[in-house]
């Protein structure tokens, strides 16, 4: 009971060391004779390498850069300037408002019908790649066919399809699909292996069919996370659809942005539009909450 | 002198909720004392009136003689050195080491850049291991806290608050998240450092029986109000149900 | 987006999951108690109980086949109308497949010619992901000092933290697009409009992910060290960033792979990097070239997806 106090009492006066024999071994120190502190841990030295790695490849980076003799502080100045103009006199004079909003519809519409595409696809992909109801051979084959079309930026399917299938909506919307498809089978696979393994073999046990088991069990059970993931990968593919107008010509509200920007260098009608897009893009985001929330 | 204060406080969060309502005891230096309420009472919100963590709305609150409702940051900080805290879910810094977690009770004493840095002297290692060894948790020492129980979490809590030198340890649900053995063992730590260090020691306890066989006071409160203070064995029957507003036969206690 | 939004289910996952089995603890204990056998009135309570269990739980079989059909009809809706409102031709839609596949695998090959491209697909790969690296570590930076002062635990004026959280929501919500053009005004075709553009929209996702790490994983321990007397400084270095270190590092390597992809994007869009060159072939018709750009941009992504798991294996 008392060898609290003599401890207390040590950390008080701090007097000579009141280490008893046994805690000796327990000390670790330093080859300069300080006693450790640290955990000797994977995790930490892991991360402390990772750290060390991209900063140096951030320098290296700096320093290799073609910087085309850019005067940085005048860009950035004009820049301010500009972003002032665009930003503090928005003015609408190339487009109507309601131009502008059919257009912030068809890029909706673009988004929308990637989405559920997306959405289809994933979740047959998914059945194929989930660990706990997949054939192991054939989820690795899915998985890393899904790894590759993911990699591929959405840029570069939209560009792609619109040699193969023609300018139009039919390549931005089957571009936009490509890595929606790839992005919900992990999503959608990961919520399935969530799906509790004894309800499955309950199913299985009592003879049910293997599409049986997909309506009765698995849908079920995760299809308030597949919604979700669903919802976020609509705002997503919003935002993407909007890049997708504006850098491969696929319309909608992108494609003004460019005009206004590159086109016309309108800089308040840049302005104008991409106020209807942020107030577009947090509006979805609320909706978004909203239905989740419901979902739940 | 009392060591603590407490003159008519009241504290309302969100000014409609609440917490306190006038509630005044003192506590003398080397008390051993239990609150004990329903959960949402204002036991946590007295608790952290003490070292400022929740700022009261009305009244004083006197820690050492010196009023601290007014104190400033400085003050503060005076006041959180001399003040250790225990938590229902330890607050320790999961990915840090035992002995890690042990120093961080010097902060308070060390200067902003040293101790953010996380440099010690040797003395301060060397108590740190000794107040770890009392507590049995010397080979631990290098763990990373994750790897730990609850119970021993909880004892390298204890050991980070007497790392301070409090003059008061707070115990906010110590063993609210312990098995009972484990539970055993933290209370006894506890009494220990109250009674040979002469530490004060003011806990928050849902386990009644626990704070009755621990404490020489209790106090009880209900709905931010102190209806019960005194020794734990004129703590009748009808007041631990007046405390816990309910009928008998609803309590474990009442299990006998 | 993804390890953390997957986080957030689990949790909602685990606590609907201890709903259910205290649903079916309340169950097997309704079933006890009328085994039993108590007095006739509590018997009595006891079946309406259950018979009203049961109409609940049939009501909801009525009302989950109603949201189902109505959500179905939602998304038929919204299909159709979409259909309608970009001109997709759904049969187009479907036989384009095949056609594009056959166009894909005819053309989209590398041929001999266009391996002499590799060492300049290649140099301006390394440049995207050094861009893309250097934008994801300043951005972080930055982010992670911005998000002390946004988050609930250091206690900083509500007033600035207000303020932070306009602002990184300012910079995420304006689409990366709108940067880049606007900064290819000032900076013309420069590896640093892509720099910045990809910055701006970074700093603004990194500062709202950091700000709610933060507030998730180190409240509890920096509430403690408070409570011993701690400046904020010290709870800063000695309790926020060992705790959050983890996860914003997993967030980092989740950025860097992103912005690789962003970065082509927006590469095409101000003739700069690797999107720049894809680009180039494209427009002069050298599909193989082409297809030698995308297949380096699959081999680096999926490769920095590869460590990045590996490293996040031993993190987490």
């Amino acid at each position: 009971m008392s060898e609290l106090a003599v401890a207390g009492a040590a950390a008080n006066t701090a007097a000579q060391s009141p280490l008893s024999l046994g805690v000796h071994n327990h000390i670790k120190k330093t080859p300069r004779g300080k006693i450790k502190t640290a955990a000797k841990s994977k995790s930490n030295t892991v991360i402390q390498i990772t750290v060390l790695v991209l900063l140096g490849l951030t320098v290296y980076g700096f320093l290799t850069f073609d910087y085309k003799n850019i005067d940085l502080a005048t860009a950035l100045a004009s820049t301010l300037d500009n972003a002032s103009t665009m930003f503090l006199q928005p003015r609408l004079s190339y487009n109507s408002f309601s131009g502008a909003m059919f257009a912030l519809l068809i890029t909706f519409s673009l988004g929308a019908l990637a989405t559920i595409f997306g959405a289809i696809i994933a979740f047959f992909g998914a059945l194929l790649c989930a660990k706990n109801i997949a054939n192991p051979l054939v989820a690795t084959v899915v998985r890393s066919f899904v790894a590759f079309i993911r990699a591929v930026p959405t840029i570069l399917w939209v560009l792609i399809l619109t040699i193969a299938a023609g300018l139009g909506s039919v390549a931005a919307v089957a571009g936009l699909t490509f890595h929606s498809a790839g992005y919900l089978v992990k999503a959608y696979s990961e919520s399935i292996e969530e799906v509790d393994n004894g309800v499955i073999e309950a199913l299985k046990a009592s003879g049910a069919s293997y599409w049986q088991i997909v309506f009765q069990a698995i849908l079920p059970a995760s299809l308030s996370f597949m919604t979700a993931w669903t919802f976020l990968r609509f705002e997503i593919n919003f935002s993407t659809a909007i890049a997708m107008g504006a850098a491969a010509g696929a319309g909608g509200i992108g494609f003004d942005l460019f005009m206004a920007g590159s086109f016309y260098f309108d800089l308040h009608e840049l302005g104008f539009i991409t106020y209807i897009v942020v107030i577009a893009v947090i509006v979805l985001e609320m909706f978004a909450t909203k239905i989740k929330a419901k979902v739940r | 002198m009392p060591i603590l204060e407490f003159q008519d406080v009241s504290k309302v969060y969100d000014k409609t909720t609440k917490a306190l309502t006038d509630v005044s005891f003192s506590v003398d230096e080397g008390e051993f004392v239990s609150i004990i309420g329903p959960s949402g009472s204002g036991k946590s919100t007295i608790l952290r009136c003490i070292n400022k963590l929740v700022d009261a709305t009305q009244g004083s609150i006197f820690f050492d003689g010196h009023n601290i409702t007014t104190a400033d940051k400085k003050e503060i900080r005076k006041v959180r050195k001399k003040t250790g805290m225990i938590f229902q879910h330890y607050n320790l810094v999961d990915r840090l080491s035992v002995i890690e977690n042990v120093l961080h009770g010097r902060l308070g004493h060390k200067a902003t850049i040293t101790g953010a840095a996380g440099i010690y002297s040797e003395q301060e290692k060397e108590n740190a291991f000794a107040i770890l060894d009392k507590l049995g948790l010397a080979d631990q020492a290098y763990k990373r806290c994750d790897e730990l129980s609850g119970g021993q979490k909880q004892r390298v809590g204890i050991a980070r608050s007497i790392m301070q030198e409090p003059r008061l340890i707070l115990c906010d649900e110590p063993i609210a998240s312990l098995d009972p053995s484990s539970s055993k063992v933290i209370m006894d730590h506890l009494s220990d450092i109250n009674q040979s260090m002469k530490i004060t020691c003011i806990l928050n306890l849902h386990q009644v029986d626990v704070a009755l066989k621990y404490s020489k006071r209790i106090i009880g409160i209900t709905s931010g109000q102190i209806v019960y203070d005194g020794p734990p064995e004129t703590l009748s029957k009808s007041k631990i149900h007046e405390i816990y507003q309910s009928s008998e036969g609803e309590l474990i206690t009442d299990v006998e | 987006m993804l390890n953390k939004f997957s986080e957030k289910l689990k949790n909602k996952r685990a606590s609907s999951k201890a709903e259910a089995t205290q649903d079916t603890n309340v169950s097997q204990a309704s079933k006890q108690s009328s085994n039993t056998k108590a007095t006739q009135d509590a018997e009595l309570t006891q079946d309406a109980k259950i018979s009203k269990w049961q109409l609940d739980k049939s009501s909801v079989f009525i009302k989950r086949k109603r949201t189902f059909t109505l959500a179905f009809l939602g998304v038929a809706v919204l299909f159709a109308g979409s259909a309608i409102i970009t001109n997709y031709n759904v049969i187009e839609g479907f036989t384009s497949i095949p056609k594009v596949i056959i166009w894909m695998v005819q053309n989209l090959v590398p041929n001999e010619k266009s391996w002499e491209h590799l060492p300049s697909i290649l140099s301006k790969l390394a440049e995207t992901a050094l861009v893309a690296i250097a934008v994801t570590v300043c951005a972080a930076l930055c982010s992670f000092f911005f998000s002390l002062l946004g988050t609930r635990t250091t206690k900083a004026n509500p007033l600035v933290a207000r303020v932070v959280r306009v602002i990184a929501a300012f910079f995420r919500n304006v689409p990366d697009v709108v940067w880049a053009i606007l900064l290819l005004f000032s900076f013309g075709q420069n590896v640093l409009t892509g720099f910045f553009a990809l910055f701006f929209a970074t700093f603004g996702l990194l500062t709202r992910i950091f700000i709610e790490t933060i507030d998730e994983v180190s409240s509890s321990c920096v509430e403690a060290m408070h409570a011993t007397g701690a400046t904020t400084l010290q709870t800063v270095f000695q309790g926020i960033v060992p705790s959050s270190m983890p996860s914003i590092v997993s967030w980092i390597l989740y950025m860097i792979e992103t912005n690789i992809r962003t970065s082509t994007l927006i590469g095409v869009l101000t003739a700069t990097g690797i999107g720049y060159a894809f680009d180039t072939y494209y427009k002069r018709m050298d599909y193989a070239s082409a297809s030698l750009v995308v297949l380096s941009i699959v081999i680096l992504v999926i490769a920095i997806e590869l460590i990045s798991n590996q490293i996040r294996k031993v993190i987490m």
